[in-house]
């Protein structure tokens, strides 16, 4: 009956009527529609992924780098070692010594004598404390050091690392080329000529644009850069600006100087850096003293409250040594309930009741786990808070049922011939499950017990409940020492106010994503390593 | 002596000493096995191995049970005692401070080289935690060290040629893997049993039904314990993800089950399955950094237009819809994967019907697969609706914490699961209205995922059997 209908055959007989053909066109088309959600559906899936990872990738590709300033200073005794006994100890714990060694240097080049305490406070606000602290560390190593000239670098505050990244506020530059000061003084204003006709208007330019953009009473700014000294624009004409003096060399700039304007969407009011620190970080930045360089501190530090000092290195032990207990108490646990449900159980409403039970465990929210934990582990048995040994029991209960679910599924694809096989030669359940069925069910069980710990890792809920949140600034060493995880610290991070902790969340999450695709890697490997089809 | 053991670094100590007992007692019944089966005419009935493992069994067996009791429970009963000799006016702070108290003290002595603090009751205290626990671990050990030689002794004397010892070490090995399978049920028990009782306390404060029904939440500052406006956002930040996840999950799992060649499956299904694997905080950070900014931009965009009435939505740094729209990307793929399972267990006889009296594919799959996969997709749908309800951080980070009933889904809304933590975060009292009120919520949250997903398993096990 493969041949079509006849196309003679009578009017109610055919299939092929103008209608029938008009209502296959409507069926094709909605076939096709049809087809085009599915796919639109994919794609949304799909463009989602690809836009939570770019826009975390694109977060964190800054905090990768850093700027640091490298500067020369002579270790004076008096200030580093106050005491005098070279006790690295004594010379670690005086950081405010150093600090004062980094400001001085500042300070000589760019405060006037006469600096009053606003001034001092806007320069040294461009480190924060504790940026001198691996300063102190490396002098305490060295104490023979003290009293020679050493060459340093530090970590600028973040706010100025933001803005050397291109954060804190748009910006745009125009050359001006040469500028002649007619009239005035750097006390007061400084009257200067543009040599260029259109230097003025293209400034101007820029301010409107910006003014356009932004929102309120926000009013731009333009810096105006000549030779060694920065100046805010106060009047423009054309041809013509009346500047103040912000920064930089105290001298009046000569005639035909070369210049540049910086003009910036937010008056210094509405930003986290002042003009003048601005100007000073160009200065050091133009001196060659501003570097970008890798941040290895994101790895090696501990938390801290200031960002550009903060790193992961407690987390990740802590992390570590969490998933040590979870998977000291979820692999064999877990590998052996399912070795228990598969093999040797009987099959009654006990079992029943154990199947029914897991199945449930392995869809109850995590969170409950930490409520568990919180009243089990610490309230009830008295456990101490914020450790990964609690952290690590909560977490292997809740991977629990994942790993059992695995396992024996693995357990369920070693034919039963394997058994027979045992058992007729004269093996024991025991030893016929022990000595054949495991080792050959052992690539599975360990795929299944690798992701049920990659879940475990990036959990966070439940950690919060026990006291993971706590602040920690030193490395764990024990599973009952104080400790967060790398989750946690995201989270803890993600809250800070600063502009700066967003890159360096988004550095931490790429660290955790990194842990998650060596395990998950590691599994399919595995897999396909040693998978066998039976 | 007490001091001495009071700051040993107890436990690698307590390890050696139990696994060098299993070395010795294993050789030590293997040799004896092997004698007793040399000196009698018939054969030993099980191995010489199997008579070394059973002494060991019997040996460790116990010792180790009373190891981990005290390791569990070791502490506290320290603590409970030296709380109990402390003065009465320390005994009179209540829980929390007394708790507090006591974590100096177990600080301050774990330190061996803790110098006096000035405070001679404190150092006393300290002093006396030490003796204490030096005390309690010298009990332990001996009680461990006779529970393993008598073991040992009562093993070693029922060796003989017909002693079945493997079956005996079998059963050892039985009793141990159904103990594992147990810890299964004693978590859930644990979970019934903490959220129950806790939440029994709190009702004894707060009556149930104003716990249920009452509409303000003020958990906080402990005046108001209302959950309608919890449970409402909690609602309709699930219903938002649902919305989202829901179709899409859904007609992807049709796609790639349907249409999809084999290649495209086997290159988009991972990539779908990735959105499952990456953690929620990661999510949270999503929502509260892009998505929730991109919301409140459209909302106040949207409040601009000349036709809306002034401030028709809340534009709020945070909101629902921003954290409903980043759960429901997540849960795609438990929405897919489930329902393409479902999908595919529909038998293609059904199929070639269709196709043979004519329908199209989209026609096929409308009225006759999805009809037949109905009962499977509604249990996925059920288990993302019971995931979504559950899941913590995306709300925390990106759904706010204010307590409000309002249908606009750019305002910010609290969830029960933002309030448990927000409740529960930091030290907390555990005889407090408001840490017990994060159980009370933890318990109608267990219960709804329960029902939830009692039921979806119920229907995907019923559906599983009917085409099998």
């Amino acid at each position: 009956m493969s041949s079509p209908a006849p196309p003679n055959a009578s009017p109610q007989g055919s299939f092929i009527t103008e209608e029938a053909l008009k209502r296959l066109k409507t069926r094709h088309a909605a076939e096709r529609r049809f087809k085009l959600y599915g796919q639109v559906a994919i794609g949304i899936a799909v463009v989602a992924l690809v836009t939570l990872l770019i826009s975390i990738f694109g977060q964190a590709s800054s905090a990768f780098s850093r700027h640091v300033l490298t500067f020369d200073t002579t270790l004076e005794a008096a200030q580093v070692d106050p005491s005098g006994t070279r006790d690295p100890g004594a010379i670690e714990r005086n950081v405010s010594g150093f600090n004062l060694l980094l400001q001085d240097e500042l300070a000589a080049q760019f405060l006037p004598e006469d600096a009053d305490r606003n001034l001092q406070r806007e320069l040294y606000g461009m480190f924060t404390r504790l940026a001198v602290l691996p300063i102190a560390r490396e002098t305490a190593d060295r104490p023979e050091t003290v009293g020679t000239r050493q060459s340093f670098s530090v970590a600028l505050a973040d706010d100025i690392d933001l803005y050397l990244k291109g954060g804190v506020s748009n910006r745009t530059q125009v050359k001006l080329g040469a500028i002649t000061p007619v009239s005035g003084s750097l006390e007061d204003t400084v009257v200067v000529e543009f040599g260029r006709d259109t230097a003025g208007a293209d400034i101007a330019n820029a301010i409107e644009r910006f003014r356009a953009q932004g929102a309120g009473d926000n009013e731009p700014t333009a810096l105006i850069q000549m030779g060694q000294t920065w100046f805010r624009a106060t009047d423009i004409t054309d041809t013509t600006a009346s500047l103040a003096y912000v920064a930089g060399a105290r001298t009046m700039p000569g005639a035909d100087t070369q210049g540049a304007a910086l003009v910036l969407e937010q008056g210094q009011e509405n930003r986290t850096v002042t003009d003048r620190q601005l100007a000073w970080t160009m200065l050091l930045k133009d001196q060659g003293r501003i570097k970008s360089v890798l941040n290895t501190s994101l790895f090696t530090n501990s938390d801290s409250t200031y960002p550009e000092l903060a790193g992961t290195a407690a987390a990740i032990v802590g992390s570590l040594l969490t998933m040590m207990v979870t998977a000291l108490l979820a692999i064999p646990v877990g590998i052996f309930a399912a070795v228990y449900l598969e093999e040797f159980a009987p099959k009654n409403r006990m079992t029943d009741l154990i199947e029914v039970n897991i199945n449930n465990l392995a869809a109850v929210p995590s969170i409950v786990f930490g409520l568990l934990g919180a009243a089990v582990f610490i309230n009830f048995m008295g456990l101490p808070r914020s450790v990964p040994l609690v952290g690590g029991l909560v977490l292997g209960l809740l991977v629990l049922p994942t790993v059992i679910i695995a396992s024996r599924a693995a357990l369920k694809s070693v034919p039963p011939s394997i058994r027979d096989a045992a058992l007729g030669v004269g093996a024991s359940k025991t030893q016929s499950v022990f000595h054949h069925v495991l080792p050959l069910a052992a690539p599975g069980i360990l795929t299944g017990a690798i992701i049920g710990m990659a879940r475990a890792i990036g959990e966070t809920a439940p950690l919060l409940l026990i006291g993971m949140v706590a602040f920690v600034a030193e490395v764990p060493d024990s599973p009952t020492d104080e400790s967060t995880v790398l989750p946690v610290l995201i989270y803890k991070w993600s809250t800070g106010a600063e502009r700066a902790w967003e890159p360096q969340t988004a550095a931490a999450i790429i660290v955790l994503l990194v842990f998650l695709v060596l395990m998950n890697l590691f599994a399919i490997i595995l897999r396909r390593r040693f998978e066998r089809r039976w | 002596m007490l001091e001495t053991f009071g700051h040993l670094p107890v436990a690698w100590l307590l390890f050696a000493v139990l696994a060098a007992a299993g070395f010795v007692s294993f050789f030590a019944g293997r040799t004896e096995a092997v004698l007793v089966g040399r000196g009698a005419s018939e054969r030993l009935n099980s191995q010489p191995n199997y008579h070394g493992y059973f002494v060991a069994m019997a040996t460790v067996g116990p010792a180790a049970l009373i190891l981990v009791l005290y390791g569990l429970f070791g502490e506290s009963i320290v603590r409970a005692e030296l709380a109990n000799e402390l003065p009465q006016r320390i005994r009179d702070l209540g829980s929390l401070e007394l708790g507090q108290y006591l974590d100096r003290i177990a600080e301050h002595a774990a330190r061996s080289d803790a110098s006096s603090t000035g405070n001679a009751l404190f150092d006393a205290a300290s002093a006396r935690y030490t003796d204490l626990l030096g005390l309690s671990r010298i009990i332990a050990l001996v009680l461990a060290l006779s529970a393993a030689a008598l073991g040992f002794f009562f093993a070693k004397r029922r060796l003989s040629t017909q002693f079945r010892a493997r079956a005996r070490v079998e059963d050892g090995i039985k009793i141990m893997l159904f103990l594992c399978a147990a810890i299964a049920i004693a978590t859930t028990i644990g979970i019934v049993a903490s959220l129950f009782f806790e939440a029994l306390r709190f009702f004894s404060r707060v009556p149930v039904l104003s716990f249920l029904f009452g509409t303000e939440w003020n958990a906080q500052t402990g005046a108001d314990f209302g959950a309608i406006p919890l449970f409402f956002g909690t609602f309709m930040i699930a219903a938002l993800a649902m919305l989202v996840a829901a179709p899409i999950g859904l007609l992807s799992a049709i796609y790639l089950s349907e249409y999809a060649s084999p290649r495209f499956r086997g290159i988009v299904k991972p990539i779908l399955e990735l959105l499952a694997g990456i953690p929620t905080v990661v999510y949270g950070f999503f929502a509260l950094q892009f998505v929730a900014p991109l919301v409140r931009n459209i909302a106040t965009w949207i409040n601009g237009l000349p036709v809306v009435p002034d401030g028709l939505l809340a534009a709020q740094p945070t909101s629902a819809l921003a954290a409903g729209i980043v759960m429901g990307i997540m849960i795609i793929p438990f929405v897919s994967s489930l329902s393409d399972d479902v999908i595919n267990a529909v038998p293609q006889t059904l199929r070639d019907g269709a196709y043979a009296i004519g329908a199209t594919k989209s026609e096929t799959v409308k009225q006759v697969v999805m009809p037949a996969a109905l009962p499977g997709v509604i249990a996925a749908l059920l288990l993302a609706v019971s995931r979504a309800i559950g899941e913590t951080m995306i709300v925390v980070m990106a759904a706010g914490q204010r307590a409000q009933i309002t249908p606009d889904p750019t305002a910010d809304l609290t969830t029960i699961t933002v309030q448990i933590v927000a409740l529960l975060t930091g030290d907390t009292e555990f005889d407090s209205a408001k840490t017990l009120s994060a159980f009370a919520l933890g318990f109608v949250l267990f219960i709804v995922t329960l029902v939830f997903n009692l039921i979806a398993l119920r229907v995907v096990q019923k559906y599983r059997e009917k085409y099998e």
